[in-house]
């Protein structure tokens, strides 16, 4: 892989008719006749969306609207926070009736804050729809602002906010790959989207194209996609499209993943810890390349996205056409409901997904496949046996790495010696645990690895940030001290050296001292023998006195 | 014989120069020990170590004056890695200076808080804002958990909660170690 980052001087490959291999891969049962031959139906609108604050990789997005208010289908509802970070909209009309922590696809099944839709069920827009827009007058960075507001991220299953990867004008780019080669086993909602909408595949590469300024352009397919391919081709015919180019690979495990997939059509290594585009290559998903199309072209915002329900465990396995946050047991009912001897749910694909505990979560813009699953379909993993250093997983490894050594180094937490054999180039594809004769479940030491080595270098940012306020707190305190001690030099100066003034305090002071001593000594002055006087004597006195309390009310 | 003397001396001379001035010029600032060792430290600033803060713990460390087992925040993680940079043998942590515990930041009961600002005077990191006579809260981003402001509270209204798990701090749990016949590897 080194190697590679050399080559980047390398001249382009003009043509990219010749197909290269990858290392490793597999071959696995496809399991996608449950659901391929199915047309894609709608989910309807549920009475319930839940949407969750994030839906990508990246910052969380930041809500603006409230409990209580009316939303129109469409509506910006939480905005993009940061470069990395991925609007979310409001996918049908209807009632805010909370912000609040509910369950989401997560592996963790920790919840995460969500805004939740109450639906009206008239599915209205605010205002009528505007006419199609022609982008070949739109400069990269309007595509690409378009692309932004619309909240799309990468549909395949990733994430990634796609103007961020777009890059836009940043980067050189010789070739844009749209990636419809679905190699994990049951999904075939890309398969499904290009076979119905053709169109709009096309029409979506020609504006990204467009906003790369991409001179190639390959769409590629996987071997079995016959139907998809002619689909292509008839539309690739009526839209006069040029540089655009259909390519069929073969069906290996994993072959659709990004850095693969451009091994097999370019040749070419993308570097490790690289992007694509340091190559001069940028690769989307077909179901994004659809999403830029409606976002661009007709100017619509990620509201919906195709969902494979499959597995022997649900009645009815199909795609459906589903809006972002409706809930996941909502689909499963609208694919029959699940079989009487389902016994896992999982969210992706058998080799990457995760099983979750509960059906009530949302759909969320990467999640492409749910999967119902019986005993007999996929059987509980038997027990890990030692590692007898067969190799096996070596040889399947796509990443061309040493699973045996990361997974010595990652069950031993020897995190930096994993990160030495290339743990962050694992693409946790699963042919490693998916060819291993102990049955040692090596992907999750992976995970747990690099979930690990995130969770340590958040801990050294926070508590380099404790660090300075610690440091900031000392000064302020240390500024404090010194600033006093200015004060109370400036005021003895003053006091010692204002000799005028001075003796002006001095004189107050004292006169305020003899004041004092005067009041005490009349507290003192106390009349005496006045136990037994007589009625006239009284009467002097009191006239005394009053005589004294009018002179001093006077005064 | 003079010639070569001669040669070899201007040859010494010009070399010695070059290496001097590349001596200057590529010259590299090694962190200082005071320095990595503080890099290590979790930076509480808990006092727990008896010194007041991570970084007089962290000099005391330098001078041989503090052992590598005072920090419980950082428990063993934290003694191994100051063992690995000074090339001491690791040792359990001492303990005098408190238990290792999961991380935890505070909470101010805002219907109990008096306003008396006794808290934001003894907090390291300046993470509670407040001003007298108005209530007090703990901005929790910037916590570190280090308790020092429990003590002065006269109503004892500031409590010591545990992190909630989140999406973002979730870790992938390890696979459970039992493995079948299993035998010790290296």
């Amino acid at each position: 892989m080194a190697k590679s980052a050399t080559s980047f001087s390398r001249p382009a490959v003009a043509s990219f008719d010749r197909l290269h291999t990858f290392h490793g891969g597999l071959k696995l049962p496809g399991h996608r006749e449950l659901s391929a031959s199915r047309p894609i139906i709608s989910a309807g609108v549920p009475a319930i969306l839940v949407l969750p604050l994030q839906q990508h990789i990246g910052a969380p997005a930041e809500c603006l609207v409230q409990p209580g208010d009316t939303v129109h289908k469409g509506q910006l509802i939480a905005r993009q926070v940061g470069t990395i970070s991925a609007a979310v909209h409001a996918s049908s009309s209807g009632t805010v009736t909370a912000i609040e922590d509910r369950p989401v696809p997560h592996p963790s099944g920790l919840q995460a804050p969500c805004i939740i839709i109450e639906t009206d069920g008239l599915d209205r827009y605010q205002d009528s729809q505007s006419n199609a827009l022609d982008y070949t007058r739109m400069e990269a960075d309007e595509i690409c602002d378009h692309i932004r507001r619309a909240g799309i991220v990468g549909l395949g299953g990733a994430g990634f906010p796609t103007q961020a990867k777009l890059g836009c004008g940043k980067h050189k780019i010789n070739l844009l790959l749209i990636n419809a080669v679905e190699c994990e086993p049951y999904i075939t909602c890309d398969n499904r989207l290009i076979q119905e909408r053709a169109a709009e595949v096309i029409e979506g590469a020609r504006v990204l194209q467009h906003a790369v300024q991409a001179d190639n352009c390959i769409i590629a397919i996987e071997d079995d996609m016959t139907v998809a391919e002619q689909a292509l081709h008839t539309a690739l015919a009526a839209s006069n499209a040029t540089g655009i180019k259909v390519t069929r690979v073969p069906e290996i495990y994993p072959s659709g993943g990004e850095r693969q997939l451009i091994k097999v059509l370019t040749g070419r290594e993308v570097p490790s810890q690289g992007f694509p585009s340091d190559i001069g290559i940028i690769c989307q998903n077909v179901g994004t390349t659809a999403a830029v199309y409606n976002a661009v072209i007709k100017q619509q915002p990620l509201l919906s996205r195709i969902v494979t329900v499959t597995g022997d465990g649900v009645v009815q396995p199909q795609n459906i056409e589903t809006l972002i946050g409706t809930p996941v047991s909502h689909l499963v009912a609208a694919a029959g409901g699940y079989t009487h001897d389902v016994e896992r749910l999982l969210i992706g694909g058998p080799m990457m997904g995760y099983t979750v505990p509960v059906d009530n979560i949302p759909v969320t813009k990467t999640l492409n496949c749910i999967l119902a699953v019986t005993r007999e379909e996929m059987p509980a993993p038997p027990p890990a046996q030692p590692c007898i250093r067969c190799g096996k997983c070596t040889d399947v490894c796509p990443a061309d790495l040493l699973p045996q050594q990361l997974y010595w180094y990652a069950r031993s937490s020897n995190q930096d010696a994993a990160q030495d054999y290339g743990l962050f180039d694992c693409i946790e594809c699963g042919c490693c645990a998916y060819v291993c004769p102990s049955h040692i479940p090596l992907v999750q030491y992976y995970r747990h690895a690099k979930s690990e080595i995130w969770l340590a270098e958040k801990q050294t940012k926070a508590s380099d940030i404790a660090r300075q306020r610690h440091e900031a707190h000392l000064n302020r305190l240390e500024r404090i001290k010194q600033e006093r001690a200015e004060r109370m030099a400036k005021k003895k100066q003053a006091l010692s050296s204002d000799g005028g003034s001075s003796d002006k305090k001095k004189a107050a002071i004292e006169a305020a001292l003899e004041r004092v001593k005067q009041k005490k000594e009349q507290a003192e002055m106390m009349p005496r023998n006045v136990d037994n006087l007589t009625s006239e004597q009284q009467q002097l006195i009191d006239a005394v006195d009053k005589r004294r309390q009018q002179k001093d009310e006077s005064e | 014989m003079l010639s070569a003397i001669i040669a070899l001396g201007v040859l010494a001379a010009l070399i010695g120069l070059v290496l001097g001035y590349s001596a200057i010029r590529f010259h590299v600032d090694s962190d200082p020990v005071v320095d990595q060792i503080d890099a290590l430290l979790p930076q509480t600033q808990c006092g727990q170590c008896t010194y007041a803060g991570c970084r007089p713990y962290a000099e005391a460390m330098a001078a041989g004056e503090a052992d590598i087992n005072q920090c419980p925040p950082g428990g063993e993680a934290t003694i191994q890695a100051l063992a690995d940079l000074l090339g001491l043998d690791p040792k359990p942590l001492n303990p005098e200076h408190g238990e290792h515990s999961e991380k935890t930041v505070v909470v101010i009961d805002e219907q109990v808080c008096i306003g008396c600002t006794l808290c934001i005077q003894a907090c390291p990191v300046d993470a509670i804002v407040g001003a007298a006579k108005q209530m007090h809260t703990v901005v929790r981003n910037e916590c570190t958990g280090c308790d020092l402001c429990i003590p002065p509270c006269p109503v004892e209204c500031i409590h010591v909660v545990p992190l909630t798990p989140t999406i973002g701090n979730w870790v992938w749990p390890k696979p459970s170690e039992q493995v079948l016949g299993d035998v010790q590897h290296g």
